[in-house]
């Protein structure tokens, strides 16, 4: 079976063809775009709630208040306003300073009116890159701006994971001389992720949801397929011609929504009860009583 | 013009009342804050629509989810992961294609791919799912005496329901329908983003802040102005939630009422 003359295929031998056109591989490697996503900001957004979390216990008070102030200003701004203007603001920022560093001789104001104009050695990326550095920058502002929002909800839940580690471990630790520090990395770490897992269940559920979000930021991901390869085609563009089917393309990210949440929820749920194994709580304490 | 001049070109245009052309040069701050502000107007109307219809939907689903019959609570069970389970922005694009669909059949109307009833059924089935987990974990922490005590009193059915379940439901979700009211408004900037068009140019509020911010190349001015009113409509709502939450609890001593803790979430 060849490709080469889509108008003379019929039926399955012409859906098959038109599923492994080049423009259908972008698509299915977009999918791969999303999880990549994933698999970056969830452990980032969690280094930086644990920075947040920990600069929010810090007894240096400028340190706390930092920390505090992250975690309220991030979560107290409606969700998707952030997301709009962070990417703007990142890039501005990135390019204003790279202005300040490589052009010192230039003596124009960068806002002139309504523009915002640097000089083009400034620009991020060099207008001169290819288009992946494009694609590749973009992507990691979207990452930077995922991870400092998501970031914030998880310094919130390891702050409030922390609290509930029973005070008499901690006074354990100090009974048997650890310091202060010792007695954060080898007791209280281990053992607040078992009180941090719903909270962060919670969080991976919606990072998962706000994934479309992808496409507002300009990055090619599957919603921005899906409406270029759903919408009707004419056949003098296309070897494919085909009318409005978006509608298909948005029921199969449907499909892969539900598929992504049902897995997470099998995976977490084996997760809680991995961390509850030999935990000082109820949990914990069926599952030992259980095995013995 | 004048700020007062502005304000009454622009403070009804998101609903197509004054001045038609939006300001293109020579944005002032003035612009921003009454545009951004007529904008709102959508918000509220789609966030307040959607809490009432979804409010009783969200009570037959959780009722439907607690159901003994396997044949309501699988539905309901569906409905909720359905709605629960993917993401709100592919949820839009897709009724709005469904609605699409219908009007080429002849069989849907003009009125369900316009923004203001299409987003609208879409938000409500939304918060109703949402919602309605909300109402079933309450439905099922119910105390067991509460049931028992109504038993003993001879009530059953429609009045046990009336009287001893749906008031204790109400009073144990009330927090949490709290979060998801507030939740649903910062939802509702989603609308205009996801295949419902703008027609004429009459957006939310966030519509007219990426309005302004792709004109001025400025985006320290018009989303910090949506963020600041969008602050205001959340501590609206906290306020009218409070009050209801206070008369769920009035029978109750001081100590053993529930304090509204309002943790919004990022996005759904």
């Amino acid at each position: 079976m060849t490709c080469t003359d889509p108008e003379s295929l019929h039926g399955i031998a012409w859906l098959a063809c038109y599923l492994s056109s080049g423009k259908h591989m972008l698509f299915y490697s977009s999918f791969g775009t999303v999880l990549l996503l994933l698999a970056i900001t969830a452990p980032v957004s969690l280094a930086f709630g644990f920075m947040g979390a920990m600069a929010a216990r810090a007894g240096f008070a400028p340190l706390r208040w930092l920390g505090l102030a992250y975690t309220s200003v991030v979560r107290g701004v409606p969700d998707i306003v952030f997301f709009l203007f962070f990417v703007i603001a990142l890039d501005q920022g990135i390019e204003y300073l790279r202005h300040e560093a490589l052009c010192p001789g230039w003596t124009e104001p960068v806002r002139q009116g309504n523009d915002f104009i640097v000089c083009p050695e400034a620009k991020a990326p060099l207008s001169t890159a290819p288009q992946w550095v494009h694609e590749v920058y973009n992507f990691m502002l979207a990452v930077f701006t995922f991870a400092i929002v998501f970031g914030a909800f998880a310094a919130n839940v390891l702050i409030g994971a922390m609290r509930a580690v029973p005070r008499a471990q901690m006074e354990t630790a100090e009974a048997y001389g650890m310091s202060r520090r010792q007695a954060f990395w080898r007791i209280l770490v281990p053992q607040m992720w078992t009180y941090a897992l719903p909270g962060l269940s919670n969080l991976w559920m919606i990072l998962i949801k706000a994934t479309p979000l992808l496409f507002l930021l300009g990055v090619e991901d599957i919603v921005y397929w899906a409406r270029e390869l759903g919408g009707s085609k004419n056949p003098r563009f296309s070897s494919y011609p085909h009318g409005d089917w978006r509608i298909y393309y948005f029921l199969a990210l449907l499909v892969f929504y539900l598929a992504l949440t049902k897995v997470s929820e099998v995976g977490l749920g084996r997760l809680t009860r991995r961390l509850s194994h030999g935990q000082a709580t109820a949990a914990g304490e069926a599952m030992r009583k259980a095995g013995a | 013009m004048t700020c007062a001049e502005t304000f009454s070109a622009y403070w009804l245009r998101s609903l197509g009342i004054g001045e038609r052309l939006l300001p293109r040069a020579d944005i002032t701050l003035c612009d921003q804050i009454v545009l951004i502000g007529s904008g709102l107007i959508w918000n509220v109307y789609f966030g307040v629509l959607a809490l009432l219809f979804g409010f009783f939907l969200s009570i037959t689903v959780a009722m439907g989810k607690a159901s003994p019959h396997v044949w309501i609570r699988k539905p309901a069970e569906w409905f909720i992961f359905l709605f629960r389970g993917s993401p709100l922005f592919i949820q839009f694009f897709l009724a709005y294609l469904f609605f699409l669909q219908l009007k080429r059949l002849g069989i849907g109307s003009d009125l369900l791919t316009s923004a203001a009833a299409g987003a609208v059924v879409v938000l409500v089935l939304n918060t109703a799912a949402y919602s309605g987990e909300i109402f079933y974990g309450a439905l099922r922490s119910i105390p067991k005496g509460d049931l028992e005590a109504a038993d003993a009193y001879g009530l059953s059915g429609w009045h046990r329901f009336r009287r001893v379940t749906y008031p204790t439901m109400l009073r144990l979700a009330w927090p949490a329908y709290t979060n998801e009211a507030i939740f649903l408004f910062h939802a509702t900037t989603l609308v205009f983003f996801s295949g419902f068009p703008a027609w004429q140019q009459q957006g939310d509020a966030l519509y007219y802040a990426t309005y302004f911010a792709d004109k001025t190349f400025n985006p320290f001015v018009p989303y910090p102005i949506v963020a600041i009113y969008f602050v205001l409509l959340t501590l609206t709502v906290i306020a009218g939630f409070g009050v209801a939450n206070r008369r769920l609890n009035r029978h109750l001593p001081q100590e053993r009422r529930t304090r509204l803790k309002i943790r919004p979430q990022v996005i759904r």
